[in-house]
């Protein structure tokens, strides 16, 4: 009876999307190489002529799918939507109580790619020197509008991924409860699992607070909160361009980023060197190969602008939504058990004190190295986290 | 003195195997339908970007194009190693007054090519007595005048206007010389009318372009300034993103056609007249010769490099005043017409006109309307006595 609606899924791109790509990348424009020096102003031009090179010559899409189709990947219809995801079961589980299910939300400009590093750390921990009692069962979805999900409707967008994601796991694939974890986007839809599906929910573990709530600053801001708050703003004048017109006109950004593949791989890689603990050398942390296969993802499903849908539901979202998510905020629970990983390089930093404002904080760790990405940049580091926040919370399953 | 400064002939003669290429990008274009509801709510609407693109390749004709511009006289100078291309058409009339025009972003000289003829005089059967010399550069980064020199060389506003003062005066020989100008080419008037008083002896704007005000606003200016922000939060995140990284959007600019045109268009519509009848305003034909010289120069990124220097260092300050005369003419759809108090706190304004139609690019959408504002000012500023100096809506309703 279990996955009924799901039916197995694997990668396989057609022959001729991988011949257009390569007459596009053969027949590339690069912007002549002027204005600031390395990455100060975008995308460093010697970064992107070693990208493209590296695309031409040396990157191998086949092996890559293989790679991505060793992950064990569905399809199922979830709420009008076409959901893609990976579930992997736990391995090598020591008997008792069943393994707990886990399912991991991505933000931008990452996709389910961002989770590859540290599935098996959370299946098999006994693997990777952790107790097998800790293994869980994974499913990471796409969301809906982006890789190889599909969602026509874009019915409640960025709010309602969280039923789609409760409806996954309980109906679909038949866990009555279970944990959550996401950075990014992927944390404000496991905050909206953890407020409107509390009793499905043993706990979530966070790598941000998500953003929104600074939008409301309450009047009795200790000073490291307000550090904070502010810090936010600046966040935003400074940096949050790429916000502002992915929400603003993300068609426009579509049109150009889906018509040219050096064009997405710049957009998105330099996100990745802003946003990750990488002291400016992109290359240091992340392989050519992992940033063009996150690219390729939205390349070849041509879906980079379902990636700006958050954005633009945030801008647009009118009175109704926001008075409907106030009703949502004041009859959920904050009551589920948080934990956050707090990577040092992230966007934001904030203070213990602000999340307590939202949360039921019962862990808190702050590590010394890794940013925005930290699945992609310190997976050890986040899964033994993750492990362990769960760890008193599976007698509750 | 060694002359540094010289000039040649210039046709406009883009390469074969550049249209060419560009014909197998349309050919390929991909295209997605990012929202259920389509229409400009996500940016560029899906349907006209779709039609504009098939006319593009099926039906579009650089060389005819290409072939009227030819029939303006073009001129490529070389000042101390920095290239500028500009149109130079003379006056027709018995006195002519040398006038500068300057464009902004992402349009090109192209703004000012129906405004051109009306300027030098030329009627069906009569000239008129004053004429304009008329004088449109493509901007430092911008379409045939070229990418930017050296990496880190970015032309800033003052940069520019040194080396517009220098074309004028050291090319062409005009001692005085008026200067209009919109969108970044207001911001290059006003800064050449403050480094060179005794050449510039006007300015005509259509907008008053930015000015740091810090907290010394009135109520009513800071509700203009307060309605500017929230446009900008609404519309303004092309520039948010040429101001901080815009690198990372070149990439795919420079390297799509459909990716370019949509950029461009995105900002025509929303400052154009009438959004909802946007083909009044600018046909296919004009938007896209717009964007192919874009193209084919591969001048995306340059252009908008000047948001970028614009932000790190800011052209025009509080206390910045421009002493000569200076004429507005304020097209109603333009992104918001702003208090006169306001602009007289920067400016000398001696003549004041609200247009009764046209947005951001007025001169090019109402080049009738422009260009007689344009001359009216241009006598006001030569000819002290003339009624037309003081305001422009009482003249014209007086006339």
């Amino acid at each position: 009876m279990e996955i009924t609606h799901a039916k197995p899924f694997e990668i396989r791109v057609d022959d001729w999307v991988l011949a257009d790509l390569d007459a596009r990348l053969a027949s590339t424009r690069l912007p002549p190489e002027q204005g600031p020096p390395g990455w100060d102003a975008g995308s460093s031009p010697a970064y992107l002529q070693g990208l493209l090179d590296h695309w031409l010559y040396h990157y191998d899409w086949r092996a890559e799918e293989a790679a991505l189709n060793r992950f064990k990947q569905f399809r199922a219809t979830v709420r009008g939507a076409e959901i893609h995801f990976i579930h992997e079961r736990a391995r090598n589980h020591a008997g008792g109580k069943p393994p707990l299910p886990l399912i991991l939300t991505h933000g931008f400009p990452d996709s389910f790619t961002r989770f590859l590093k540290i599935i098996p750390m959370l299946t098999d921990p006994a693997a990777y020197g952790g107790q097998a009692n800790d293994a869980f069962d994974v499913v990471v979805p796409s969301l809906p509008w982006c890789a190889f999900s599909h969602e026509h409707r874009h019915a409640s967008g960025l709010f309602g991924v969280n039923d789609i994601w409760h409806a996954l796991m309980t109906e679909v694939l038949g866990y009555e409860r279970f944990g959550a974890h996401g950075g990014d986007w992927g944390s404000t839809i496991t905050e909206h699992i953890a407020r409107s599906h509390a009793n499905s929910v043993v706990g979530i573990h966070l790598t941000d607070v998500p953003f929104w709530h600074s939008l409301k600053t309450p009047d009795d801001l200790r000073s490291v909160e307000r550090e904070y708050v502010d810090s936010v703003q600046q966040f935003q004048m400074k940096e949050g361009a790429y916000a502002m017109v992915q929400g603003q006109k993300p068609q426009t950004l579509s049109d150009a980023l889906n018509d040219s593949p050096i064009g997405l791989a710049a957009w998105l890689t330099e996100k990745f060197q802003r946003w990750s603990d990488c002291d400016g050398d992109l290359d240091a942390v992340f392989t050519k190969n992992e940033m063009l296969t996150n690219a390729m993802v939205y390349w070849v499903t041509g879906s980079i602008g379902g990636a700006f849908l958050p954005y633009y539901d945030v801008l647009r979202a009118g009175p109704p939504r926001w008075i409907a998510e106030a009703v949502k905020q004041k009859i959920g629970s904050d009551q589920v058990p948080a934990g956050f990983a707090m990577f040092p390089k992230d966007l934001s930093h904030p203070p213990r004190e602000w999340a307590e404002r939202f949360f039921n904080v019962q862990r808190w760790t702050e590590f010394e190295k890794g940013g925005h990405f930290a699945a992609m940049e310190q997976p050890e580091a986040l899964a033994a986290d993750i492990r362990e926040f769960f760890r008193p919370l599976r007698s509750a399953q | 003195m060694a002359t540094l400064a010289t000039t040649q002939p210039f046709r406009i003669g883009v390469s074969g195997e550049v249209l060419d290429d560009l014909q197998v990008r349309l050919r390929r274009t991909r295209r997605s339908r990012v929202l259920r509801n389509g229409g400009w709510n996500g940016g560029s609407a899906p349907d006209y970007l779709d039609e504009l693109i098939a006319y593009w390749r099926d039906e579009y004709d650089w060389r005819e194009h290409e072939h009227v511009l030819n029939q303006l006289a073009q001129f490529v100078a070389q000042i101390d190693g920095a290239r500028v291309h500009y149109v130079h058409e003379p006056g027709l009339g018995v006195r002519s007054v040398p006038v500068l025009l300057l464009h902004g972003w992402p349009d090109s000289f192209l703004r000012y090519r129906y405004a051109i003829p009306l300027l030098q005089g030329a009627h069906d059967d009569y000239v008129d007595d004053l004429t304009c010399d008329v004088v449109v550069p493509s901007l430092p980064g911008f379409g045939f005048t070229g990418q930017i020199g050296a990496p880190t060389d970015i032309p800033s506003i003052q940069s520019t206007a040194r080396l517009l003062h220098r074309l004028m005066t050291e090319v062409l020989g005009y001692e005085q010389f008026l200067v209009a100008g919109g969108d970044g080419g207001s911001a290059i008037a006003q800064s050449m009318a403050i480094q060179f008083p005794e050449a510039v002896i006007g300015i005509h704007l259509t907008d008053i372009g930015w000015h740091d005000h810090g907290d010394r606003l009135t109520d009513i200016e800071q509700k203009y300034v307060a309605a500017v922000q929230r446009k900008f939060m609404e519309d303004g995140a092309y520039a948010a993103v040429h101001m901080s990284q815009p690198r990372a959007l070149a990439a795919a600019l420079n390297d799509s056609p459909a990716g370019l045109a949509s950029w461009i268009v995105d900002r025509f519509h929303s400052w154009s007249d009438s959004p909802r009848r946007f083909e009044q305003s600018f046909s296919k034909d004009e938007m896209l010769t717009n964007i192919t010289l874009y193209w084919v120069t591969q001048t995306i990124q340059s252009s908008i490099y000047g948001y970028l220097a614009e932000a790190r260092q800011p052209s025009l300050g509080k206390d910045d005043y421009v002493h000569c005369p200076v004429g507005l003419a304020l097209f109603p759809r333009d992104m918001a017409v702003p208090p006169r108090r306001l602009a007289e706190r920067n400016l000398n304004v001696l003549r004041w006109t609200e247009m009764r139609m046209g947005g951001h690019f007025g001169a090019w959408e109402q080049p009738q309307e422009f260009a007689a504002d344009l001359k009216s000012f241009v006598i006001a500023v030569t000819d002290p006595f003339s009624q037309r100096a003081i305001d422009g809506n009482h003249a014209r309703k007086a006339v």
